[in-house]
């Protein structure tokens, strides 16, 4: 039984992360000497270092007494992987998928797609409405990043732009 | 006497109405861009760079130092008015700021959070310019145990002011001073970590670092909460300028603020973030007069002393940066790289060397800083206007913004995919109740420690106990283990536990 589950699974992550690190840097890069550092040196002792930290929070977890607001809760899926989907999608659109043949749409489709996406995690959906911010935001963006600013990112889907 | 013969060097290299109109367009782009939400000052330097190009260098300094202030201003606006801190430093004065703003005194915060700053930059200058030459001195006598020992004691010293337990705080500085060692190994040339990724080489951008962390783990946690327990923000606004009562409350805490930053900002790695938090601790810890809301549910005095100090250490950790080389945060990391664009290399020689470049430099700072209260006390209102916007167009617009930010800072979608990955984590974070401040702070100053570290031992022969026989450094750790048992005993912890309690 795990008395303080979010402090518990703070600790196991530290000790995954740090331990992971550590055994990357102990079989990828030579670790040296003090004299003679390697490039694995540093990273193999914090790795240590955030292992041994994780694992004392982990113990303590279970010592610890306090019951009270220590569960980590249901998680929030839908925002979660509607909010990390429209990020990614915003990126497929910037520079296509070459891996499947994917050619860029442009930043125009990218900010629909990331704005109708990201506004499916919130729990008032209305299209029209959600059309009208995205237009505005394209239109800011246009001037904002196009016109002033003049960043380097394709605007229209490749079959205009060409 | 010297220090005004040198401000006025400063003044004549930077005053010209040519200079003075680049830092009045620096300032309002800037805080044009700083303020959308999402976009921290870092973005919005990284965005507004290439405008800067085609200028000369010094007009590009004080353009720059336009966007540099307009970039923080902009950015606590957004902070304050959305509770969503851009960067580490703005962390403290949002829990009064937005508690403000939610009673409809934002207007008020803003100019608090403006007056303050440029009262500090103000004081900072002329810090700066009186003990620059002596400290520059002193920075001589610095080695590489001394700058290892150093930001020991600058991350030890961040960890007491991240809130939640000290170890998990402790731990997250390990883990951001491991994500800072990804890439390019500087002494071996060797990549680390990369998993054969060319993206990697040049390590993680700090920038996808906070946008995922700060910007996307806090919009799913928000949405994740029923409608009725958002933080909604109240448009109602009045009055822009403080009462006089609240003024009366405001200056004192903006000297406290001004004295602590100017202090704590000559301390690399965390110096601006470490005097906002103090200056918060501090103005908690003082006795409120009658009638004063307490910290933490809307006093002025929790959005003046932070901002004030943390422009005042901006102002002072030039001298780590011009003596030792060592940028107090990653927006002042940003600075020099904007610099160097411009053939401009900071470094312990500048001062002697190029006195002009470095006066100018430490003048159009202050131009910058006075354009800022010139151009956006009058239009507090129209940054005010924010808060009317609902929340269901804010986060598509954030999670939009974001996304370019990341993208167009170095043109790689690779970056957008590694937001995404953060932006899991720093909602892991939230959920495990783990602050990620402490990561940040560990992942700009992983590289540079890892360096210090090395060349220490280097010079000693491999051997540890350099830090302890160098009388700088053993003062140093000494101090940073101090603080750490501090923080262990009891009384503290239940100290500390209650001056982060919000409510």
């Amino acid at each position: 039984m795990i008395k303080n589950q979010r402090d518990f699974y703070s600790g196991a992550l530290f000790v995954l992360v740090g331990g992971g690190f550590a055994v990357w840097s102990y079989l990828g890069y030579r670790i040296g000497t003090g004299l003679r550092m390697g490039p694995g040196y540093f990273p193999f002792a914090l790795g240590i270092l955030l292992a041994i930290l994780g694992a004392i929070i982990a113990i303590k977890a279970q010592m610890d007494g306090s019951t009270g607001g220590t569960r980590i809760g249901a998680v929030a899926w839908r925002p979660l992987l509607l909010i990390i989907a429209a990020n990614l999608l915003f990126g497929v659109a910037i520079g296509g998928l070459p891996s499947i043949g994917l050619p860029p749409m442009g930043l125009m489709v990218g900010i629909f797609v990331v704005t109708f996406v990201a506004s499916l995690a919130g729990d008032e959906f209305q299209f029209v409405e959600v059309f009208l911010v995205s237009g505005v935001l394209a239109a800011l963006s246009y001037l904002a990043f196009i016109v002033v600013l003049r960043l380097q990112i394709p605007v229209w889907p490749f079959f205009i732009a060409e | 006497m010297d220090l005004f013969a040198n401000l006025a060097l400063g003044f004549d290299v930077a005053f010209s109405l040519t200079n003075l109109l680049y830092a009045f367009i620096g300032c309002l782009l800037g805080t044009l861009i700083g303020v959308l939400p999402g976009v921290g000052p870092l973005a919005t330097i990284a965005m507004l760079l290439p405008a800067t190009y085609a200028l000369p260098p010094v007009s590009a300094l004080i353009m720059l130092a336009g966007i540099f202030y307009g970039a923080q201003y902009g950015g606590s606006t957004t902070s304050i008015l959305v509770n969503l801190p851009g960067e580490a430093s703005s962390v403290v004065t949002v829990i009064d700021g937005f508690q403000m703003a939610r009673k409809g005194q934002g207007g008020r915060a803003l100019a608090a959070s403006a007056i303050g700053s440029f009262f500090a930059g103000c004081a900072g200058t002329l810090v700066l310019a009186a003990f620059a030459a002596p400290l520059t001195q002193l920075a001589f006598k610095f080695g590489p145990a001394e700058n290892f020992a150093l930001m020991v004691l600058g991350l030890i010293s961040a960890v007491v002011l991240a809130s939640g337990s000290v170890i998990k705080a402790i731990a997250m500085t390990v883990l951001g001073l491991l994500l800072g060692l990804i890439g390019t190994d500087v002494n071996t040339g060797m990549t680390r970590f990369t998993m054969n990724k060319p993206e990697l080489i040049d390590g993680i951008g700090f920038i996808v670092v906070a946008m995922g962390i700060y910007g996307y783990g806090e919009i799913i946690n928000t949405l994740s909460q029923h409608r009725s327990e958002r933080r909604v923000a109240n448009t109602k606004i009045s009055g822009l300028m403080p009462t006089r009562q609240e003024l009366r409350r405001m200056f004192p805490a903006i000297f406290r603020g001004t004295a602590l930053g100017s202090i704590l900002g000559i301390l690399p790695g965390s110096g601006a973030v470490m005097a906002s938090f103090a200056a918060y601790t501090i103005e908690k810890k003082l006795p409120l007069t009658d009638g004063e809301v307490p910290l933490g549910q809307g006093n002025i005095r929790g959005v003046a002393s932070p901002e004030a100090a943390n422009n005042a250490a901006a102002q002072t950790s030039f001298i780590p940066l011009l003596t030792l080389g060592l940028p107090a945060n990653a927006v002042m990391a940003m600075m020099v790289g904007a610099m160097m664009i411009h053939n401009i290399q900071p470094g312990p020689t500048v001062i002697t060397s190029n006195p002009a470049l470095f006066w100018g430099l430490i003048a159009s700072m202050w131009i910058g800083n006075m354009m800022l209260v010139v151009l956006n006390l009058p239009l507090i209102g129209i940054w005010v206007k924010l808060l009317s916007v609902p929340y269901r167009w804010l986060f598509p617009s954030i999670v939009l913004f974001c996304a370019i930010g990341v993208y167009s800072t170095n043109n790689l979608t690779f970056d957008i995919w590694l937001v995404g990955i953060f932006g899991v984590l720093g909602y892991v974070f939230i959920k495990l109740d783990i602050e990620s401040g402490p990561l940040l702070l560990g992942f700009i100053l992983g590289p540079m420690m890892e360096e210090n570290f090395r060349r220490a031992l280097n010079l000693s022969r491999g051997n540890w106990s350099i830090f302890f026989t160098q009388p700088l450094s053993a003062g140093l750790l000494l101090a940073a283990f101090l603080v750490l048992v501090m923080l262990m005993m009891p009384a503290i912890k239940k100290k500390r536990a209650e001056t982060f309690v919000e409510d």
